[in-house]
């Protein structure tokens, strides 16, 4: 177990060094100079744009520019953000809790709501409870989230004033109030992602449903409920939970969309601003970030498993 | 079984809501809350260039000058100015004005501030205070401006960035970084910014002109998408927006709850043809005038503004806008003209269809500008590819040549020098199209040096003759009105063509 662990921890380091040379590989064959961005109205004047390249380090080769920042990365040092001058780091840190957070809830709605439909689903197989959760799931994986947030919106803000319409208030400051915020878009994306568990539960558990250990169960005479729960379900979840950290990892990346739409201040939004201004050190320090998390999440993922299912643990 | 469901969310999300409209402001007076299209980029005025930004600025740090609606130069720090001869200016500051850290804003820290525009590195504002030769301090509230050259756009660019006035105690402890906490001596003080969700300032007791400040607070939040912004401002959570599709103006002046504010803005949309910059101007329409007035003459602006803009904009002919007393009155807005266009294309001996390719920001409207533009041309023998292409990406396309026609926009200045001689003079810094004309260059010249408004407009008028009509650099669409909501219970709210938001006088009820 520990052996397996640490292997899989070497393998972290050499994944994230090639995903940073990735990002600043991509970097380079993106259209738009960032110099000529910064320059705004002088960005026919030579000489601003020198002056903007040589501070920027964009006039050397982008090896050295790579060197220097992974020389920084290594001291804990993300860099400068080029278009508003605050330190990634602290940006990232200031981020990292709001898409936790809404990433979290979001996540908590879709296994709440897909899983148990997931079962339900599977344990009346074509008859009127399995069609009414397959249609609400189609529904979901199919209603775009723009959409969605923005009916909900109209509904929830506007006709019944209930729940502020955007914005953002950390657990920390107000608890009912960062709740009130977050509502609506973890909703949003939990309801989408929730049609995909629903899916994939159910046909993993019509799969274990038929298999000869629960025939052996029911024959036993244990309850549906015992067979349902203790017997099929826990064979079932295993493709489940490997949806679940995909998952995770796609939502702690941040939601775009939902971000813009209801003005959350989390990765999405500052990486999207970040791309769009050319503003590189901040795409840079996400992306890292990103791909901390979603390592990590896979190996939680992996041990995961372990817990589910003990013939693993020997293996 | 419906009632089931809803009634606990609804008892939840009463409870939550509850919560968020208990707290009660430190003072008596309300917050206000302002709505913008998105992140301002760094909040100092040196080195600052969004135009939201601005919008910020204006609650933030006064300027030497101001402008009022009808575009003219009004005192704000400072109370006079004069003309010793044309290229010394003469300052007369405000008493007892003080910065946000309790500095006295004082003749040397208005020289600093210039000093600092000037010199310091990456400086936006150099180019706008280029004149400036140097900054006498005569006394305390008294300072000799000394130009290299007469001026004419000198005074107004202190209008705007350029003459807002920094805490120069504060601006050398923080260097670079001034723009992440900001102190100048305009109405509110910076207190915090969290990137991409607010940026709060607070009244400033010791402002100059306090009695005219009725809030507290000022909340900026930038939200990108205009549908979510418009929900914000009709549920009650935000006070004022900016307003950026025009498909969201019918809805607002249909609630009686909100009020629609417009106003004639300083900026213009028009299309830049590639004449001189690289490979691709190399095309029968970078090269032969009479192929890009025809272009021009497919063109029906009216009704391009009806189906895209709801109507709401102006039809333009040239880049000073009408609401500037030097718009020049005698340049008609080209009308569409079929038969024209096409003769125009027989008599240049181009094979129709005419390829152009159309660079344009990837956004809906203007796709659909730009779809309309290729409609009513394919009628006159073109064929308009619409290239559209993200706005980092068209930005160093123009600049490096690699495009035919670029349309887009400028925000424009109160100043027409600011809106003309970077675009149309030879060594414009944002002559995206090289168009270089030794006549043109000359006029716009003259009219930078000349004091005398009408003067000015008849150098203009000169230039626009050779530019627009005869040399066809440039097809200017339409110049775009300034868009604002707000709450009926929001009273003195003024909107101004350069479309910032002053809050003196402004009050909630």
């Amino acid at each position: 177990m520990w052996g397996w662990l640490l292997r899989r921890l070497g393998q972290i380091i050499p994944t994230l060094l090639i995903l940073s040379v990735m990002i600043f590989a991509l970097q380079q064959l993106m259209p738009g100079d960032p110099a000529i961005i910064m320059a705004g109205e002088e960005r026919g004047d030579p000489q601003v744009l020198a002056e903007i390249r040589a501070e920027l380090m964009l006039d050397r080769p982008v090896w050295e520019q790579y060197a220097a920042w992974l020389w920084r990365l290594l001291h804990g040092d993300l860099g400068f953000s080029w278009r508003i001058r605050q330190p990634v780091g602290s940006l990232i840190l200031e981020k990292l809790p709001v898409t936790l957070q809404l990433g979290t809830m979001a996540f908590v709605i879709a296994v709440a709501i897909g899983v148990p439909a997931g079962v339900i689903s599977a344990a009346y197989r074509d008859r009127p409870a399995d069609w009414a959760a397959n249609g609400i799931a189609l529904a979901g994986i199919s209603t775009p989230n723009f959409w969605l947030g923005i009916m909900m919106i109209l509904l929830f803000s506007v006709q019944l004033g209930w729940l502020p319409p955007s914005g953002y208030v950390p657990l920390s400051e107000d608890w009912r109030q960062s709740l009130a915020t977050t509502i609506m878009p973890a909703f949003v994306l939990g309801g989408g992602i929730a049609g995909v568990f629903m899916r994939h539960t159910r046909a993993a558990m019509i799969g274990a449903l038929g298999q000869d250990y629960v025939r052996t169960a029911r024959a036993k005479g244990l309850p549906e409920r015992t067979v349902i729960g203790r017997h099929a379900l826990r064979n079932a979840l295993i493709p489940v939970v490997t949806l679940g950290t995909i998952e995770l990892g796609r939502l702690l990346a941040g939601a775009v969309l939902t971000e813009q739409i209801f003005s959350i201040p989390g990765f999405g939004k500052l990486i999207v601003d970040a791309v769009f201004n050319r503003d590189y050190p901040v795409v840079q320090g996400v992306v890292v970030t990103t791909a901390v998390i979603f390592v990590s999440l896979s190996l939680i993922g992996d041990m995961l498993y372990m817990a589910i299912n003990p013939r693993l643990r020997a293996a | 079984m419906t009632a089931r469901i809803l009634a606990p969310l609804a008892i939840a999300a009463t409870v939550l809501a509850g919560t968020a409209q208990a707290q009660a402001p430190a003072s008596n007076l309300p917050n206000l809350r302002i709505g913008l299209r998105e992140d301002p980029d760094i909040l100092d005025p040196t080195l600052a260039r969004s135009f939201v930004g601005r919008i910020v600025f204006a609650s933030l740090c006064d300027k030497l000058f101001d402008i009022n609606d009808k575009l003219e130069i009004i005192p704000q720090l400072a109370t006079s100015h004069r003309w010793e001869d044309p290229k010394t200016l003469l300052i007369t500051l405000r008493e007892g004005v003080s910065f946000h850290d309790g500095e006295k804003m004082d003749a040397e820290a208005v020289r600093y501030s210039l000093m600092r525009h000037l010199s310091m590195q990456g400086s936006f504002r150099r180019g706008e205070i280029t004149d400036l030769e140097s900054v006498e301090v005569v006394s305390p509230t008294t300072l000799r401006l000394r130009l290299k050259q007469p001026s004419s756009p000198f005074l107004s660019q202190l209008t705007d960035r350029a003459g807002m006035i920094v805490s120069p105690k504060a601006a050398e402890a923080a260097g670079r970084d001034f723009g992440a906490k900001p102190v100048c001596a305009g109405p509110f003080r910076f207190v915090e910014r969290v990137a991409q969700d607010r940026i709060v300032l607070e009244r400033f007791a010791g402002y100059w002109n306090a009695a005219n400040i009725h809030f507290n607070r000022v909340t900026f939040q930038p939200i990108t998408d205009s549908t979510a912004r418009l929900a914000n401002l009709q549920s009650g959570t935000l006070d004022l927006i900016e307003v950026t599709s025009p498909s969201d103006v019918p809805g607002i002046r249909g609630d009686r709850r909100l009020r629609l504010s417009t106003v004639d803005g300083l900026g213009y949309w028009n299309i830049i043809f590639n004449i001189g910059n690289g490979a691709r101007s190399q095309t029968p329409l970078g090269q032969d005038a009479r192929v890009r007035q025809a272009f021009d003459l497919a063109i029906d602006r009216e009704a391009l503004i009806q189906v895209v803009y709801e109507g709401l904009h102006t039809p333009a002919s040239q880049p000073i806008p009408p609401a500037s007393a030097m718009h020049v009155r005698d340049l008609a807005v080209t009308a569409r003209n079929l038969e024209r266009a096409k003769a125009l294309l027989r008599e240049a001996g181009v094979r129709t269809p005419v390829t152009i390719d159309l660079m344009l920001a990837n956004s809906p409207e203007m796709r659909q500008a730009g779809e309309v533009i290729q409609s009513m041309a394919a009628e006159a023998g073109f064929d308009v590819r619409v290239v559209a292409t993200e706005f980092a990406s068209a930005l160093q396309a123009a600049v490096r040549g690699d495009y035919q026609a670029y349309l887009n926009g400028w925000s424009g200045r109160p100043d027409p020098d600011g809106n003309v001689w970077t675009f149309m003079h030879s060594r414009g810094a944002q002559n995206d199209g090289k168009y270089a004309n030794p006549e043109v260059d000359s006029l716009l010249d003259q009219a930078r040096t000349e004091s005398d408004p009408a003067k000015r407009t008849s150098f203009y008028s000169q230039a626009f003759r050779l530019a627009l009509t005869q040399d066809r650099a440039r097809a200017y669409l339409w110049h775009p009105k300034i868009i604002m909501a707000h709450t009926a219970r929001l009273q003195g709210f003024t909107l101004v063509p350069d479309g910032l938001i002053r809050v003196q006088g402004m009050r909630l009820q």
